[in-house]
């Protein structure tokens, strides 16, 4: 509900037009009215169903962790390149998440990112980010 | 009749001779291979590698395609299958069923199904393709925009029907993606919605980003946390091939999902990919026992698979029928085709016959390459799942990011996949369906042109989706299917769906690992 009152707040910039005749915000405005209704029925119907407490998040520490290694990607995919993200991004969850010995978090980093760059970029001519010197 | 059996034989000729056989076997390996990766479809595949068929000449050339886009079609049922990762949209419905099977230990009987499923539905559509292509297409231009909107409505509004959670969650969930669909350049108007300064999201959200993250990456935030792994059966070598009763319950399904996939396919427009939605929809419906699908039903499996391969070939129709690309792929293939001199189109059957019943004959021969090629792979692939978790979803969470990001090369769409993964976990742990926002946002660009188009063309009078029969027939539908969805609002448990257990399933958490 809150994003359809946000949206709708938003459609204010774009022009409407008509009913007849929409223009570029009549749609966005329709669905975000379609969305505030369906949640406000989904809000209306909650009464039935299990209570917020009851749900378990034990794995939203890891959750968070491997969210916050994709975020990483994002950011230095094509500032670090893709073999020395990987290589970081792979370290990192094998390494401090999931405390892997040192010897198998080197050796499944360098394999799969060098594996992968040289299946994806050298045969199959995927164009993949190079960071400093190339790599 | 016969002539047709004659010409196919002309076709045949050209398509088993050792340098064809060839291309087509160097195209489903570079399409599985292709398709295995997230993101990276059979779409990316073949503009990639369309230059590479520069030197070739043109029956070769345009049999390395289509295998490329057949090999593409089935490795992406793979991910979608063991990781519940889908490899492009059409697959997005083959991973509710099919990661369930395989966490019951049923993978091998999955992609078996599916690769069966794939090849009839291929092979069946091909059959179609030949006897009937000037007939459909020529149905298939009676498609304008009234119809087309009236078919998209329908199908958001049969997802949302069959969903397995409450319609009106499952229609929220709908908005949210037609909303997301909404961002980016008004194709009508040039301006740009809901940017916020980023230029990359001109062309709007892609699909792969969305469904990657809506359901691969909140897979691995869900289960890699958990104390104790979800425990993934390690399937012994008899256990990869489908039990009698899987073959059973498959071949309705799959007879089904290739109808449907044909006839959707050949409409004109990208409606080929809600074929395996509606299919999945139609198969739940149909089942006697609905509340088993979305925890490891083969049905859920084999009818998608079969009714998106069917759709491929259907696809085909309007292109070499009247030259018309029905989506994108075909377009490419059309544009492939052009590159070497063909003019695809009416007059393709009579002055080149050889070159299109080739064609034809060699779809058939890549779809048997393609299941001798997969059938064997099943084992191989079945035993990436005795990886340890700890180390397997490292290596999902890699090719996720590089499948995203090789589409555009766009560090947007990596973002996006984060920001839809923990979109995806948040919404799976309130027990909210994230498929219905996958097709919501592949739907809404098409949605809204042709609602504005009809409206252009009738001088802005609603009127024109119930004047024309087709569009008219398929809002009646659609009507009626929300007025019975209406029902038990007013009437609580005179509802069917939760009579077999469709809302009774969620209500007690079965889905929430």
């Amino acid at each position: 509900m809150l994003l359809a009152v946000v949206t709708a707040g938003e459609t204010r910039r774009l022009p409407l037009g008509t009913l007849h005749n929409p223009g570029p915000g009549y749609m966005p405005l329709l669905l975000a009215v379609i969305l505030g209704v369906l949640g406000a029925i989904v809000a209306l119907r909650g009464g039935g169903a299990p209570r917020l407490i009851a749900l378990r998040w034990s794995e939203a520490p890891h959750a968070f962790a491997i969210l916050a290694g994709s975020a990483f990607a994002a950011f230095a995919l094509e500032r670090l390149g893709y073999r020395l993200t990987v290589i970081v991004l792979l370290a990192f969850l094998l390494g401090v998440m999931e405390r892997k010995r040192p010897a198998v978090v080197v050796a499944v980093a360098l394999g799969l990112s060098l594996g992968s760059f040289f299946l994806f970029s050298n045969l199959l001519k995927v164009p993949l980010p190079r960071g400093p010197w190339g790599l | 009749m016969a002539e047709t059996f004659q010409n196919l034989y002309l076709g045949f000729s050209v398509a088993l001779t050792p340098t064809v056989l060839f291309y087509a076997f160097v195209g489903c390996v570079i399409g599985t291979l292709v398709g295995v990766l997230p993101g990276v479809g059979p779409l990316a595949g073949i503009s990639l590698l369309l230059p590479a068929t520069f030197g070739l000449n043109a029956t070769n050339a345009i049999v390395l395609l289509a295998g490329i886009y057949y090999g593409a079609m089935y490795g992406g049922s793979t991910t979608s299958i063991l990781m519940r990762i889908p490899g492009e949209a059409a697959s997005v419905m083959t991973c509710i069923d099919g990661y369930e099977m395989t966490k019951k230990g049923r993978a091998g009987p999955a992609l078996a199904i599916a690769a069966v499923g794939s090849y009839i539905a291929g092979t069946l559509s091909i059959v179609g393709l030949m006897f009937l292509a000037p007939p459909l297409a020529s149905f298939a231009l009676r498609f304008g925009p009234p119809e087309y909107f009236a078919l998209l409505v329908l199908g958001l509004l049969v997802l949302a029907y069959m969903s397995s959670g409450s319609m009106p969650k499952a229609l929220a969930m709908a908005a949210l993606g037609l909303l997301l669909g909404m961002i980016g350049i008004d194709t009508m108007t040039g301006f740009f919605r809901f940017h916020y300064g980023l230029v990359e999201l001109g062309d709007g959200i892609g699909v792969v980003p969305v469904a990657v993250g809506l359901f691969g990456i909140s897979e691995i935030l869900l289960t890699a946390g958990l104390p104790t792994p979800p425990a993934v059966h390690k399937p012994k070598l008899r256990e990869l091939l489908p039990s009698r009763q899987e073959w059973r319950d498959s071949a309705a399904p799959i007879g089904r999902g290739t109808l449907l996939g044909f006839l959707i396919g050949i409409i004109p427009g990208s409606a080929h990919i809600i074929s395996s939605f509606v299919s999945y929809a139609l198969e739940r419906r149909l089942s006697k026992h609905p509340e088993r699908f979305g925890q490891g039903a083969v049905e859920g499996v084999a009818g998608p698979e079969s009714a998106n391969n069917s759709a491929t070939s259907g696809a085909f129709v309007p292109m070499l029928a009247l030259g018309v690309p029905s989506g994108p792929i075909p377009a490419v293939m059309l544009a492939a085709m052009m590159v070497h001199g063909i003019s695809p189109g009416p007059f393709l059957i009579t002055q080149q016959p050889e070159l299109f019943w080739g064609f034809i004959a060699s779809m058939y021969v890549g779809n048997v390459v393609l299941l001798i090629l997969n059938l064997p792979l099943v084992g191989l692939f079945v035993n990436l799942l005795r990886i340890p978790y700890p180390f397997l979803y490292p290596a999902i969470l890699v090719f996720c990011v590089l499948g995203v990001y090789a589409v555009n090369q766009s560090v947007v769409d990596v973002w996006i996949m984060a920001i839809m993964g923990a979109l995806g976990y948040l919404l799976r742990k309130f027990e909210f369906d994230t498929a219905p926002i996958v097709l919501g946002v592949i739907l809404a660009p098409m949605l809204e042109m042709a609602l504005r188009q009809s409206l252009a063309m009738s001088g802005g009078n609603y009127a024109i989706f119930f004047s024309r029969p087709i569009a008219a027939t398929m809002l009646l539908v659609g009507l009626a299917l929300l007025l019975l969805s209406l029902r038990p609002l007013l009437a609580r448990g005179a509802d069917w769906r939760r009579s077999v257990g469709l809302e009774a399933k969620r209500a007690l958490g079965e889905e929430n690992p």
